[in-house]
């Protein structure tokens, strides 16, 4: 230590350290994985705000998230266009979200988008049935598909319209003992 | 060190038995050489302190004992415990598939084998809830259920009478036998008793595992009945060998009495007149293997279980290799010029049978716990099979079994499990505490010879080695009174 770095300035750090979970030392850590995705796009100095945005292709061969099946749908929900393009911003933000200290509310917001496929913030049957069929490489039945599906909607749906909004999702999900331990990412 | 092979009457093949003590089938019963070792408890001297360091062996060899015990039991019950800490906190059952869909994946894995594996286990898990779910909604005729399951306890129960009954016969025979001398009998004669228990222990399981297809429960449910009808199978096999060794250990100890006559007319005659009555001389050196014996019954108990292990094991391996492998082979090689498909029909490919190895393990547990304190090597030989065990096992399964058709969650019964140990436990060291309490131990062999009682070892630990204002305040402790509400406390 010692060398003051140039990548960003200190305000850009002390941004980032309010609006994430990170530490300075995490920021410049997380920028040096950003670049090293592709080293002749991202630029080494960010002091200027380059806007600079990675394709999906780039972000889900991290070793992170490689092994993820919902690795497109969660690099999807932290891009701004929808279409998985991150900038720096969005990589961090993603991140912050699935850290360790990031609080069980914020990490049900972004579980909820990441589930929702067809974007419409609502989980429908299909979003269902698509997540089941990630979880298990369609290894059920569609009869068995159906049926666990029909039976979820039946457990947590509190409005009755068949499909589960944001407050039936977030009812649900902080009961749950195992969401905070396994919604995490560690880079 | 205690004293060396030879050195002693009891640490020695005695001279009539020198010949046959190498021979192949006289080790493989754990006779002649086998049986003047460590592995027995009649090898074991009984002097008091051993060695420069005065290592007090019959008093270590009965706290060992006892030590085992107790430590087994706090074991186990603090696993029980353990495990119903785990179980009560996931009661909340009202989000079951909801939560299984959103938070089942650990976002941690970066691994392909990891997420290989867990691919697999999510997908095991939704078919188990799937199976419960579809249990839970089964329309049922309750009285035709009610009528099929009261006729097949009732056929059980006659399953497990019939197989009493037999067991009875065959040792009454055996007693018989051994009573007109052995030699004058085959193989399975001699070894019809284990013989007999092992086939039981082999064919009742199958023939209540066809019962119990009448009474239709859920998997789990069915496999605690299973397991409940087999232990309760082994444990009336178990109790019957046991009266069986109670009614040898009381010959040998009749025995016993003729034999000690019998020592006091030979010294008399070693001497042969050279001294008068009153005179004590030199002791003349006799060597070991030339002095009259007793029958030592706890080396013969000892003997027993160790020889009831080894053709357990030997039974287990048997019908492995039979039951799986060569069916396996069968089923694959003859499906080629068979007239219906082998591998869908009848023989088909064995399941892995959970209940069945789960049960053989914990009653080998149970017949370790009860011949250890009288064959104080068996655990470690018991390591070793229990190895072998493992090794030939892992291999059938990956090359000849297939995995049952109904899925269930077999470790959620955890503490059933646990449950069953704790009592075969209880039962099995039931007979040697009884063993060690009221009957005298053999006047020539093992560490508690010349006693009255075993436990007469503590007693004069007590006296002898503590100072005596400790053996006062024992005394005082040892008040029922004191006792009785200190139990109730610890209750």
């Amino acid at each position: 230590m010692g060398n003051k770095q140039t990548i960003f300035t200190d305000e850009q750090l002390d941004a980032y350290q309010d609006c994430t979970f990170f530490t300075r030392k995490e920021i410049l850590r997380l920028h040096g994985r950003y670049h090293e995705l592709a080293p002749h796009l991202v630029p080494m100095d960010y002091t200027n705000d380059p806007d600079v945005k990675l394709p999906l292709a780039l972000i889900v061969n991290m070793p992170e998230l490689k092994e993820n099946p919902f690795r497109s749908r969660i690099v999807e929900s932290f891009s701004e266009d929808g279409e998985g393009n991150l900038s720096f911003n969005d990589f961090v933000d993603m991140f912050s979200v699935l850290s360790e200290t990031a609080p069980r509310e914020l990490k049900a917001i972004y579980a909820f988008k990441i589930y929702d496929f067809n974007t419409d913030n609502f989980l429908c049957k299909e979003d269902l049935e698509k997540t089941l069929n990630k979880l298990t490489r369609e290894e059920l039945t569609p009869e068995e598909v159906v049926l666990v599906c029909e039976k979820s909607i039946e457990e947590a749906d509190l409005d009755g319209d068949s499909k589960l909004s944001f407050a039936d999702f977030e009812n649900m999900i902080t009961r749950a003992p195992d969401f905070i331990s396994t919604f995490h990412i560690r880079i | 060190m205690g004293k060396p092979y030879g050195s002693m009457p009891r640490k020695k093949v005695p001279r009539g038995e020198e010949g046959s003590a190498m021979d192949f089938a006289i080790l493989w019963d754990f006779g002649g050489y086998a049986q003047y070792s460590v592995l027995f408890y009649g090898y074991y001297n009984s002097q008091r302190a051993i060695g420069w360091l005065k290592f007090r062996m019959p008093l270590s060899y009965f706290l060992v004992g006892v030590g085992t015990v107790a430590y087994s039991y706090m074991v186990v019950i603090r696993t029980m415990a353990r495990n119903a800490n785990e179980e009560g906190g996931g009661d909340d059952t009202s989000f079951n598939f909801s939560w299984k869909i959103f938070t089942s994946w650990d976002y941690l894995i970066g691994n392909p084998e990891t997420a290989d594996n867990k691919f697999a286990s999510i997908t095991t898990s939704f078919k188990e809830s799937i199976v419960e779910e579809q249990e839970s909604h089964k329309d049922e005729n309750i009285h035709l259920t009610r009528f099929l399951r009261v006729l097949a306890n009732f056929l059980v129960l006659c399953c497990l009478a019939g197989s009493g009954y037999l067991i009875y016969f065959v040792v009454r025979r055996s007693q018989k036998f051994a009573l007109e001398g052995l030699e004058s009998y085959g193989w399975w004669e001699r070894n019809e008793v284990n013989m007999v228990m092992s086939l039981l222990g082999m064919f009742c399981p199958m023939l209540f595992d066809v019962i119990s297809a009448l009474e239709n429960y859920h998997p789990r449910i069915a496999l605690q009945w299973q397991l409940g009808r087999i232990f309760a199978l082994f444990l009336g096999n178990l109790y019957t060998f046991i009266i069986a060794l109670m009614d040898e250990i009381n010959l040998k100890r009749e025995e016993e009495e003729v034999v000690k006559f019998n020592m006091t007319i030979w010294e008399a005659s070693l001497y042969n007149g050279t001294l008068a009555a009153n005179v004590t001389a030199a002791p003349i050196t006799v060597d070991p293997a030339d002095v009259p014996r007793g029958p030592c019954w706890e080396t013969m108990v000892g003997q027993e279980f160790v020889r009831l292990i080894v053709s357990d094991t030997m039974t287990t391996y048997i019908t492995l290799l039979i039951g799986d492998f060569l069916r396996a082979i069968f089923v694959r090689f003859l499906n080629y010029c068979w007239c219906w498909d082998l591998e869908y029909g009848f023989p088909s490919y064995s399941e892995f049978d959970v209940s069945g190895n789960v049960l053989g393990l914990i009653f080998n547990q149970g017949m370790i716990w009860m011949g250890a304190f009288y064959a104080p090597c068996l655990p470690a030989l018991n390591v070793l099979r229990l190895h072998v065990s493992m090794y030939l096992q892992c291999w059938a399964v990956m090359s000849c079994n297939v995995p049952q058709e109904r899925v269930f969650k077999a470790s959620g019964s955890n503490n059933f499990y646990m449950a069953m140990l704790l009592v075969i436990l209880f039962l099995s060291t039931l007979p040697a505490i009884y063993t060690i309490v009221s009957i005298p131990p053999s006047f020539d062999c093992g560490p508690f010879s010349g006693k009255n009682r075993m436990f007469d070892v503590i007693q004069e630990t007590l006296q002898s080695d503590f100072p005596t204002w400790f053996g006062k305040v024992f005394s005082y402790a040892s008040n029922p009174g004191l006792i009785l509400p200190f139990i109730l406390l610890m209750v």
